[in-house]
């Protein structure tokens, strides 16, 4: 039995929803870890059309990318969980609009 | 010891140093030693250096040392180097030998005043900077020489800073200094960049007087003009004269050395070492003549009121110097050099003389609280009555010679004039009537002093006196090295001058005046010829005019003092105009200083106030007025510039999306 293969359109289609999604979250909600879980959830849009395209193309460059998107996530995801330990220590919350100091 | 004459400019160079910056270290004594020793040895430098040149051809007289490349671009080089020729070191023994002199009476002088050192600093540096000026074998190292002891000239002036008319008056001269420099400039690079048009890039003295006949007559005109311009600024002549009086604030040996006897006639010096150029500009040899003897005529009267004797004795150098500028104009650059040389003795002295008086005197000026101070300061009455003499022409004295062939080139030179002569003859006679007035005011009559001063009135110490006696010898032999040929001498001066002096005066052409009189003496039968006999005659006349003006002086102030006064009663409104320098100061500062402030003041508070400042702060106000808007943008919300972000990012997308949909 064979798997009949999913035309690429449709993963790219998956992964403009997943990003379209995270960009609507990241913007809208005021929890700080929810934020950067759309954040990462965009990024692994983005991973995705890499992977989907590297595949359609049969180039190995996309995978690479993929790779490298995936090792900055992680950095960013210790340097970020960090910060947001670090917030909630002085001020005692995580959520973003209550972090608005830096202004006029 | 030719190969040495960069000594002479470096032993002042070496005692401005130690005196300048260990002076006040080491001490009066040292100081005293350091300062004079350091013009003594290169007065000793100049005077071994002299014997050599004098050994050698009068054609072969002329030697170059070149110390280091100074400004070397493209085709043009100028060098720091240093020219002997009969005239460059004629100049370095009269500054050098005057100079010391100078600085020994400085030591006595100067005893008690609290800036003894920084007083020797100045003195050696301006010694340095007027040994750059008349050695220098360039143009532009001769302006170092010439911007330098102004400079110095400055610094001395107001070297009782703390006293406001003595800063105020060395700022005055240091402005007005500038206006001629100014000139001298523009006429430097006028010359630098004509000759460079004919393939000459070159300063230098040599290359430059050579090539001279490649100008066209109008250019070397404006050269000669401009260069002019800077030689009234330096040595007083009208318009630029106003300054030297002034200039008597400062100490008085600094008078009597750097405005009598040295830097003031660095503009003479100039003209006599320019005489190429200048003997190519027929115009601009008159315009030297006819400022010369206008100077000469219109300054002596100024020093008939003047009370305060610095100030005569400063409105005379005016004069003196206008007889200079009298001699190089009618092409005798020869004779205006020799005056210069003798001017340089007696009326150093007559300042020397001066300021001892003032020394006897407490610090007294005005003549008019002197008098029958010719028992109480025998050396210094006789040295100042010598000088006296000299200047005002009496027979047998320096003095006499010098003036005497100014005289007679401005009227037998082909560049005279008969109304040249007559004047600076008049001229003469007013110096003689001025100086003997300043005389007979201070050594004879009734003793018009002050009561607690005439107690402690006495001689000054030896080492005053010495140098004035040295200088009174100078002022009386200082003539006979220029004794001219009708008198039977040998008119050394003008021998030793020729080499330099190519391009000067031929001998006299007949012209319509000397035609006319020698016609009338040919039928006497005077041996010599008629320009001889004429020439004579002349110097008789010169003589009567001034034992005139003698006359006059003892008339008016021995033998019926009170004849002045009445005189100034009577002509009340020349007195005045007279005695306040025909308001001349005045009129400038209407004319130039008022404008020039309104002009300043103008510009500071309409261009720079207004435009410059205005520009500035306007783009500051706007910047900030704009950002105060622009700022609420920043709401310190994360979320609000991920929203941005992402509203450009659709943007650009879209903008590509939308041109492949369409395209």
């Amino acid at each position: 039995m064979t798997i009949p293969s999913v035309p690429p359109v449709l993963y790219l289609i998956l992964s403009g929803m997943l990003f379209t999604i995270g960009v609507i979250g990241a913007l809208t909600r005021r929890n700080a870890i929810v934020v950067f879980i759309c954040i990462e959830m965009m990024l692994n849009a983005v991973n995705l059309t890499f992977i989907t395209l590297s595949r359609f193309l049969q180039s190995m460059d996309g995978v690479l990318f993929a790779f490298f998107v995936m090792t900055v996530a992680a950095a960013e995801a210790a340097v970020g969980l960090a910060i947001f330990v670090m917030i909630y220590r002085s001020r005692e919350t995580i959520n973003v609009d209550e972090v608005n100091l830096l202004k006029w | 010891m030719l190969e040495y004459v960069w000594l002479i400019p470096l032993f002042p160079a070496i005692g401005f140093v130690i005196n300048g910056f260990l002076g006040r270290r080491l001490g009066k004594k040292v100081v005293s030693w350091v300062g004079p020793s350091a013009i003594g040895l290169s007065f000793l430098t100049s005077i071994l250096i002299f014997f050599e040149l004098i050994e050698r051809a009068p054609s072969e007289r002329l030697f170059e040392k070149v110390i280091f490349d100074w400004v070397v671009s493209g085709t043009f080089q100028t060098v720091v180097g240093y020219q002997i020729d009969p005239l460059s070191i004629l100049m370095a023994l009269v500054v050098t030998g005057v100079s010391f002199f100078i600085h020994i009476y400085s030591v006595g002088y100067m005893h008690d005043d609290q800036g003894f050192a920084r007083y020797f600093t100045y003195l050696n540096l301006f010694v340095f900077m007027m040994l750059n000026l008349i050695l220098a074998n360039n143009f532009l190292l001769m302006f170092v020489g010439w911007e330098g002891v102004g400079l110095c000239s400055y610094l001395l002036i107001g070297f009782w800073y703390e006293k406001d008319s003595a800063s105020d008056d060395g700022k005055k001269v240091f402005v007005v200094n500038r206006v001629g420099d100014f000139g001298f400039l523009l006429g430097m690079f006028l010359l630098f960049t004509s000759l460079g048009k004919n393939g000459i890039w070159s300063l230098d003295f040599t290359e430059v007087f050579a090539n001279a006949n490649k100008l066209d007559p109008a250019t070397v005109t404006a050269i000669t003009i401009l260069l002019f311009v800077g030689a009234c600024g330096k040595s007083a002549q009208i318009p630029l004269y106003v300054w030297l009086p002034d200039a008597m604030e400062g100490p008085t040996p600094v008078s009597s050395l750097i405005h009598a006897a040295t830097m003031v006639t660095a503009g003479v010096y100039m003209v006599a070492r320019c005489n190429v150029l200048y003997t190519l500009a027929p115009v601009s040899m008159a315009i030297v003549a006819i400022v010369g003897v206008a100077t000469a005529i219109y300054t002596a009267s100024i020093g008939f009121c003047q009370n305060d004797i610095k100030k005569v004795l400063a409105y005379s150098t005016i004069s003196q110097l206008g007889y200079m500028f009298l001699g190089v104009g009618v092409g005798a650059f020869s004779a205006g050099i020799f005056h210069l040389m003798t001017h340089a003795f007696f009326k150093g002295l007559l300042f020397l003389g001066a300021g001892s008086v003032m020394h006897a005197l407490s610090g007294e000026l005005d003549m008019r609280k002197m008098g029958a101070l010719r028992k109480k300061i025998p050396v210094t009455f006789w040295t100042f009555f010598i000088a006296t003499l000299a200047i005002a022409g009496v027979p047998g004295l320096s003095g006499f010679f010098s003036k005497d062939e100014i005289l007679w080139q401005a009227f037998s030179s082909s560049h005279g004039h008969v109304l040249l002569w007559l004047v600076g003859a008049i001229a003469a006679g007013m110096t003689a009537f001025y100086m003997f007035r300043a005389v007979f005011l201070t050594f004879f009559g009734e003793s018009r002093v002050d009561h607690h001063v005439a107690h402690h009135i006495h001689e000054s110490p030896k080492i005053m006196t010495v140098p004035l006696m040295v200088l009174a010898i100078l002022s009386v032999i200082g003539g006979y090295v220029g004794i001219p040929h009708v008198l039977g001498g040998a008119n050394h001066m003008h021998e030793f001058l020729a080499p330099v002096m190519g391009g000067g005066a031929e001998p006299a052409k007949a012209h319509a005046g000397i035609s006319l009189i020698s016609q009338a003496w040919a039928s006497s039968g005077e041996a010599g010829g008629p320009s001889a006999a004429l020439e004579i005659a002349l110097m008789v006349t010169s003589v009567i005019i001034a034992l005139i003006g003698i006359g006059i002086a003892y008339l008016f102030y021995v033998k019926n003092p009170a004849l002045p006064k009445a005189l100034a009663e009577r002509w009340k409104g020349l007195y005045k105009l007279i005695f306040n320098k025909y308001y001349i100061d005045e009129l400038y500062e209407i004319l130039f200083i008022n404008s020039l402030k309104r002009l300043g003041t103008g510009l500071w508070r309409g261009f720079d106030e207004f435009i410059i400042d205005g520009t500035v702060n306007g783009i500051a106000y706007l910047i900030g007025w704009i950002s105060s808007g622009l700022r609420k943008i920043q709401t310190g919300l994360v979320q609000n510039y991920a929203f941005s972000m992402v509203i450009g990012a659709v943007i650009l997308a879209g903008y590509y999306v939308i041109r492949a949909i369409f395209y």
